[in-house]
């Protein structure tokens, strides 16, 4: 049966269709964002340290030698120069996100992932790396090292 | 047993069914051989699906006990070693089948029009093969697999604007923990299996609904002759299933798959980082990619022509309306330069100490 627009049963049904349509939008969009929310897992809550005390003593890192250390749940690297400086630099690879090493036949810093390096400062000399290390301040406690972060 | 026989037709309707079947037929010409392709990799998605369910009976998703589990099915649970090494080498077996048949579908032209459905289904079923590769790997939570997703889920990180959001959803967090484990094992055993549960079906309905694509130039010739699927074509098929069996069980028995050493995050990279072989390409192809491209991170166009290349690969039928020779020419220079980059990551590295 052909029903004109502007009979008040067809505008009636338009308005009930597009109730009900809004409707399944609006409970459609409150099921998902608790869903969306859930998925993305809430911030790690930074540590406020700044200073860190090792369990390491300054002489366990021989010059040209290196080693990983926890230090607030993320790797740095400390290690000693052939000249007998210690330095501590960030251990994330500023490429993808690998662990780097100190590479002690060439005295510098290597990520093995995409064969990136970077010197002792920290700098990205090759391969792929896009930034340099952040280096961290050492100091030593009597003999036990200690790392600050700038 | 009449009485059982018309019993069920009324309840479930067999013979409708039993009629799919007997109509269904495969043309014969000399490009046969690749119609085995979709139904072995059918074939060895069931053996992953089989060995995967055995699997979850040892298996624990956590950091602190992953690798001790799967450690222990492999030393002690009786066949532990041959139920792991089949799903490892399965894997790898389930995704060079999944490649043979898309390139041979590809060359064959057999998305032609009306398969361009069939294919994109089929393309997704490809992303998500590599999405249970990648996922899986991670699994036994030993120190290859750690770096590779450290390396892996880092990539999207490159994408500006929401990249970081994207990495964080896939990590479970900003590192890769034991949150990210978590997360990847229910990608691997609820997630993934649920959304190819259906691209799946999809695509087999799909099949049967068009039933198979004979290649342009065999149709020129006339109509070729068929065989019929049951039981012909289907006995074929399970004798090449019976060799992937002997072939699976030969390969978990002389070359068990390894296990490694145990993922520490406070361990440098070892050298010798990889992931499975089908990323070795894009894996190489980040190496050479400088820090920046004409200001742009060099990180963020990467992932932007891999995003461009997987869009191009899933719409092909779509773009490809003219049957151009460009695109086989296309796939050519891509199919040669993924295997140089792949040759190229397996040689021995001049730089390694």
């Amino acid at each position: 049966m052909h029903v004109a627009a502007n009979e008040p049963g067809q505008s009636r049904r338009r308005w009930i269709s597009y109730l009900l349509g809004t409707s399944f939008v609006a409970a459609a969009v409150s099921f998902l964002y608790p869903i969306l929310r859930y998925l993305v897992p809430p911030e790690a809550s930074e540590p406020s340290l700044t200073e860190f005390e090792l369990d390491i003593k300054a002489s366990d890192i021989a010059p040209n030698t290196g080693r990983i250390v926890p230090v607030g749940g993320k790797p740095v690297l400390l290690f000693r120069t052939p000249a007998g400086e210690l330095r501590a630099l960030t251990a994330k690879c500023t490429h993808l996100d690998c662990t780097v090493q100190y590479r002690a036949e060439r005295s510098d810093i290597w990520c093995a992932c995409h064969n990136g390096t970077y010197d002792t400062k920290g700098m990205n000399v090759s391969g792929p790396p896009p930034r340099p290390l952040t280096p961290l301040e050492v100091l030593t406690r009597g003999e036990k090292v200690v790392l600050k972060r700038a | 047993m009449a009485g059982l026989k018309s019993w069920t037709q009324e309840r479930l309707g067999w013979d409708e069914l039993a009629h799919l079947v007997q109509k269904k037929e495969v043309p014969i010409h000399r490009w046969t051989i690749f119609y085995y392709l979709g139904g072995m990799a059918l074939f060895l998605f069931t053996v992953q699906v089989a060995t995967g369910i055995l699997l979850l009976l040892y298996y624990r998703p956590s950091s602190a006990e992953a690798f001790e589990s799967v450690q222990y099915m492999m030393a002690d649970v009786p066949f532990g070693w041959l139920i792991r090494s089949i799903h490892s080498w399965g894997a790898n077996l389930f995704v060079g089948v999944v490649f043979l048949h898309m390139i041979s579908v590809f060359f064959l032209k057999a998305y032609r029009p009306p398969r361009e459905a069939t294919w994109i289904t089929g393309a997704v079923l490809l992303f998500l093969a590599m999405g249970f590769g990648f996922s899986g790997y991670l699994l036994p939570w030993n120190t290859l697999a750690y770096f590779a997703t450290k390396v892996g889920t880092d990539v999207p990180a490159q994408i500006p604007g929401i990249g970081h959001l994207l990495s964080r959803i896939l990590r479970g967090g900003s590192d890769v923990t034991g949150a990210t484990l978590s997360r990847f094992y229910g990608i691997h055993v609820a997630i993934l299996p649920a959304i190819t549960t259906v691209f799946l079906g999809v695509h087999l309905v799909l099949v049967q609904r068009h039933g198979m694509s004979v290649p342009p130039g065999i149709e020129r010739q006339g109509k070729p002759r068929t065989m019929r699927f049951v039981p012909d074509f289907l006995l074929r098929d399970m004798v090449g299933w019976l060799v992937a069996v002997a072939l699976l069980a030969a390969l978990a028995a002389f070359l068990p798959w390894e296990l490694g050493v145990k993922a520490d995050p406070f361990a440098p990279a070892p050298a010798g980082i990889r992931p499975e072989w089908y990323f070795l390409w894009m894996f190489q192809g980040l190496k050479y990619l400088p820090a920046k491209i004409a200001g742009i991170p060099g990180e963020t166009l990467g992932v932007f022509f891999l995003g461009g290349l997987a869009l191009v690969l899933a719409i092909l039928p779509l773009l490809d309306r003219k049957r151009s020779r460009l695109w086989n020419a296309a796939a050519v220079v891509v199919l040669i330069g993924a295997a140089l980059l792949t040759v190229l990551s397996l040689l021995p590295r001049k730089s390694m100490p």
